[in-house]
């Protein structure tokens, strides 16, 4: 297996030593001691000017919090999370007053972002494309938000959620917590304890969203978690596109990053969510990275609704992620995209669920996972129809690309249907790059190298066709940097 | 309270049992019960128990088999036709007048495991939880504990048995709820060939517990076709393990065709031990009323250049369910590996239920695996079809079923017993209308 070998080696020697988003940025932060407690809680609720509800909110899901069990049934492995080392709360000290406008913002945090090839400005992407707004979330807090008058020209509020709060504290209230429930389980319940910026979408009836909206996440100190939480709200006729990007500084500690995200699309709204997921993940003998464990679901609550997850997950050293599809209403739609890549000592347990209550309500589910160096990966799926979804239609196709000796890939699908007028359909396979695929490339002049860039390419092609045009040029670079070093 | 609830009276002490002077057995006995205590009766916590709950042992207590008369006369024993040897055992106990073992060929040994245990421990000793070793099985350790009949099937190397051997399990013919645990022990040595036809059929309307574990070494070369009818009344809860492994260049077959039972369960694990080793494994299952049926199996590829192939194919009516629970494991380094998965279901009404869950578990990168799933409800247009062709809607509707079935059971090799399994499915359909052969002929 030549070619095999070849790309493994080259992961081997790219993986790890080039992840260029791992300096550390020297920045004074303001951070709340180390460790969880009834008062940190109360630190961070105090901290954000929250509403008296909200801080007991938080309180009931810190209690429940302590009682759960940790989640054990995912294949990944890692020792007992020290919840007590963790700064639950970091923000640069510049930004104690909340970023005013653009030009307020820390020039250590504009050097940052321009470093990370996202600058804090608001710039034609590419010429011709249309705009991207983004929210820059640096440890707990937001740091800046572009375009937001042009937003709110269209009625769109787009903002940090603790922003939300004081702007529309109903909206808040009304949907938060509405469709992953505080106590879901561990993870989203320590989020619903400590949870501190993340973004909140809201677009009004009938309104296309004008442009693209982004989140990009920063875990920048030490010893920190992040735990932002996301609201997004597409009321009836709506569309909005959401771009969510991450990074994290190379450190020898594992750092916890557990979100919850939150879709609610209404009456004939549309939401599409596209995550590129690059935390750092780890060194090549797994010591460090960021332990990833993201509760993200959608709920479709009205008719002809739909929701659109496309993940490209290349790091972050353990991945626990299922962004999840409840289609209660009629007609409604969910789609579910991935291409995750592991590689050294990653590992990744990640898939969706796609629970079909409505009547004809459809969903695809399209999976890709790679396996490289002596990483593991898990495709985990739920697909439920129940007795109600008439008509109801599933398609999921799961494959999985092994490269080396050392790595394993899982398929772990659950299907579980209760209505005789529903169809679903699940292939799943597991291969190598074939040598016959390989062959037929070479005996028409591609040189091996090329061959291997392009099956890997063609392997990924269906999800990385998904993702908005901005992103997807970072994708096939990402894809490219993991497992090829000349794809892309 | 007894760590036997569903069981009158104390598990193992003053009971006949077999093999009671054989101080292994009893060690072997006594530990059985000491895992079951241990794990306790399977719960849905435990993964390859999600979906399925042994409900009717919550509030029946079952007698042990030495307790419950079977003087009842049978009229038909289920049969493949031309076999070599057949065993027939009625509410956990051997008939011999039904049974005949006395033309079988040098180098086989077929034959109760009471008799085999009493003219040859040794071997008994030698062979009996060499392949099922699983300590976290529920079932398996109840097995070892309560074991009370079973057969033995050995054939020698390079012997062969050109007609399939036939066992034959029926119960439900007692007054009053039992509850046996048959033991069986299938040894084919190195190139030899045999094919055994198991039959579990239910009778009369007590209540009966089946828990039964079979293991099977399949040695190198040897070829062993392994076909099994479920066909228990709706009053019983039938609860088979197996455990396979299957050595160098050899191949086994197993088809399970289930159609009764309240609730039945076949947990099948399989280790492809030696390169070159085949394993086919699949099934159809045919449920109505409230019938549960479980089929859950582990195929571990723990060697390179190994094939596995899995057709299940599935009808479900009325409030019955269904689970397909498969899991094809390759283990490291297990290169060239072949597995494929299919599990195929059709869902007759709105209040049927199906869980399939076709697992992946792959460890080494130069393998070829795949599994697919579907569920749906018959075909309208082919039904449209059909129907326009003058074809009444319900023979139409059998037509398909019997079609969407008759591809998982062209997985079976054997002729004979194809058309018996086919046969039985005919008789499963709805029997209001015509089937599709007598109909053309009066037509």
């Amino acid at each position: 297996m030549p070619a095999t070998a070849e790309t493994a080696d080259q992961v081997q020697s790219i993986e790890g030593e080039k992840y260029k988003y791992g300096f550390i940025t020297e920045i004074e932060s303001d951070m709340a001691p180390k460790g969880l407690s009834e008062d940190i809680v109360r630190f961070i609720s105090a901290k954000k000017n929250e509403p008296e509800w909200l801080l007991d909110w938080r309180l009931k899901a810190y209690r429940r919090w302590l009682e759960m069990p940790e989640p054990k049934w995912a294949k990944v492995d890692f020792p007992p999370i020290d919840y007590q080392q963790y700064h639950y709360y970091s923000a640069p000290k510049s930004q104690e007053d909340g970023p005013q406008s653009l030009e307020d913002v820390d020039p250590e945090l504009l050097a940052t972002y321009e470093k990370l090839g996202i600058p804090i400005r608001e710039q034609e992407m590419l010429a011709g494309v249309q705009n991207v707004a983004v929210d820059y979330v640096f440890d707990s807090v937001s740091v800046a938000t572009t375009f937001k008058k042009k937003l709110e020209a269209a009625g769109v509020i787009f903002c940090p959620i603790s922003e939300a709060l004081e702007r529309c504290p109903d909206l808040v209230r009304k949907y938060l917590g509405t469709v992953v429930p505080m106590a879901d389980n561990k993870h989203s319940c320590l989020n619903s304890a400590v949870f501190t910026d993340g973004s909140f979408v809201y677009i009004p009836p009938g309104v296309k969203c004008p442009m693209e909206l982004s989140t990009y996440f920063r875990i920048n100190e030490q010893n920190t978690g992040q735990f932002e939480r996301t609201l997004i709200i597409a009321d009836k006729g709506s569309y909005v596109s959401y771009l969510e990007g991450c990074t994290a500084p190379m450190r020898d500690e594992n750092q916890l990053h557990a979100a919850v995200v939150e879709l609610i699309a209404l009456d004939d709204a549309e939401i599409k969510y596209s995550t590129v997921q690059n935390w750092y993940p780890g060194d090549a003998d797994g010591k460090g990275g960021i332990y990833n464990f993201v509760t993200k679901r959608g709920a479709c609550r009205g008719k002809n609704s739909k929701i659109s997850w496309t993940q490209v997950e290349t790091g972050s050293a353990i991945t626990w992620k299922y962004p999840s599809c409840i289609l209660q209403g009629d007609n409604s739609v969910g789609e579910f995209y991935s291409i995750a890549i592991t590689n050294n000592a990653q590992q990744a347990d990640t898939g969706t669920k796609m629970i079909h209550i409505g009547k004809n309500t459809t969903s695809r589910i399209i999976s890709k996972g790679i396996s490289a160096g002596k990483s593991d990966q898990t495709y985990r799926g739920l697909v439920k129809i129940s007795a109600k979804a008439e008509g109801a239609r599933n398609y999921t196709q799961c494959d999985s690309l092994l490269i080396g000796d050392k790595c394993g890939a899982h398929t772990v699908p659950y299907i579980e249907s209760r209505n005789k007028a529903a169809i679903v359909e699940h292939e799943a396979t597991t291969s190598t790059i074939s040598e016959d695929q390989l062959f037929y490339l070479r005996q028409r002049g591609i040189p091996q190298e090329a061959a291997v860039a392009l099956v890997v390419n063609g392997f990924c092609r269906e999800v990385l066709q998904q993702l908005p045009m901005e992103f997807a040029v970072e994708a096939q670079k990402l894809v490219g940097i993991s497992l090829e070093g000349s794809v892309g | 309270m007894s760590i036997l609830p569903f069981i009158e009276g104390e598990p193992i002490a003053g009971r006949q049992l077999i093999g009671q002077d054989l101080a292994w057995l009893t060690t072997r006995r006594q530990a059985g019960i000491e895992r079951f205590q241990k794990t306790g009766l399977p719960t849905q916590k435990l993964e390859s128990w999600k979906y399925t709950r042994l409900r009717p042992l919550d509030d029946t207590r079952y007698l042990p088999v030495d307790a419950g008369g079977t003087d009842i006369s049978i009229d038909t024993v289920p049969s493949v036709g031309d076999v070599a040897a057949r065993l027939v055992f009625v509410n956990g106990r051997l008939r011999a007048d039904l049974s005949d073992i006395s033309e079988l060929p040098e180098g086989v040994r077929f034959d109760t495991l009471e008799n085999v245990l009493a003219e040859d421990p040794l071997w008994v000793e030698a062979n009996m939880g060499s392949v099922a070793k699983d300590a976290d099985q529920a079932m398996l350790a109840l097995n070892d504990a309560m074991m009370d009949s079973g057969f033995v099937l050995h054939v020698q190397k390079g012997k062969a048995l050109t007609k399939p051997v036939e066992v034959v399990f029926i119960g439900g013919l007692t007054d009053q709820a039992i509850a046996y645990f048959p033991r069986n022990l299938i040894v084919l040595e190195e190139a030899s060939q045999a094919t055994l036809v198991k039959h579990h059929v239910g009778h009369g309307r007590a209540e009966y517990f089946a828990n039964s574990v079979s293991e099977i070494a399949v040695g190198d070369a040897a070829n062993f076709k392994h076909y099994k009818v479920q066909a228990e009344s709706i009053h019983a809860a039938h609860v088979a393990t197996v455990h396979t492994r299957i050595g160098r260049d050899a191949n086994y077959e197993g088809f399970g065709l289930s159609i009764g039972g309240l609730l039945s369960r076949t947990e099948t694990n399989i280790t492809l031990a030696g390169q070159g080793a085949n394993a086919g494994l699949h099934g159809a299952y045919m449920m109505r009323g409230n019938e549960h049926c479980d089929n859950t199996s582990y195929i571990d590829m723990a060697v390179p250049n190994t094939t596995c192939n899995q057709v299940f194919k599935g009808v479900l009516d009325d409030a019955s369910r269904g689970v397909f629970q498969g899991k094809i494991h390759v283990a490291r380094d297990a290169q060239k590996a072949d597995g494929r998965m299919l599990n195929k279901t059709l869902l007759l009404s709105n209040d049927a239920e199906i869980d399939s869950k076709p697992e992946l578990e792959i460890y080494a990168d130069d393998v070829q695996c795949a599994h697919g799933m579907t569920t749906g409800q018959l075909d309208t247009t082919a039904l449209f079809y059909l129907r326009s062709r003058g074809i009444p809607e319900a023979l139409a509707r059998n037509m398909l079923v019997q079609s969407f079935l008759g591809d998982a059971l062209e997985e079976i090799s054997d002729e004979n017993v194809r058309e018996v399994f086919l046969d039985r499915v005919v008789h499963w359909l709805p029997a209001h209308c015509f089937l599709a052969g007598e109909w053309k002929e009066s037509a």
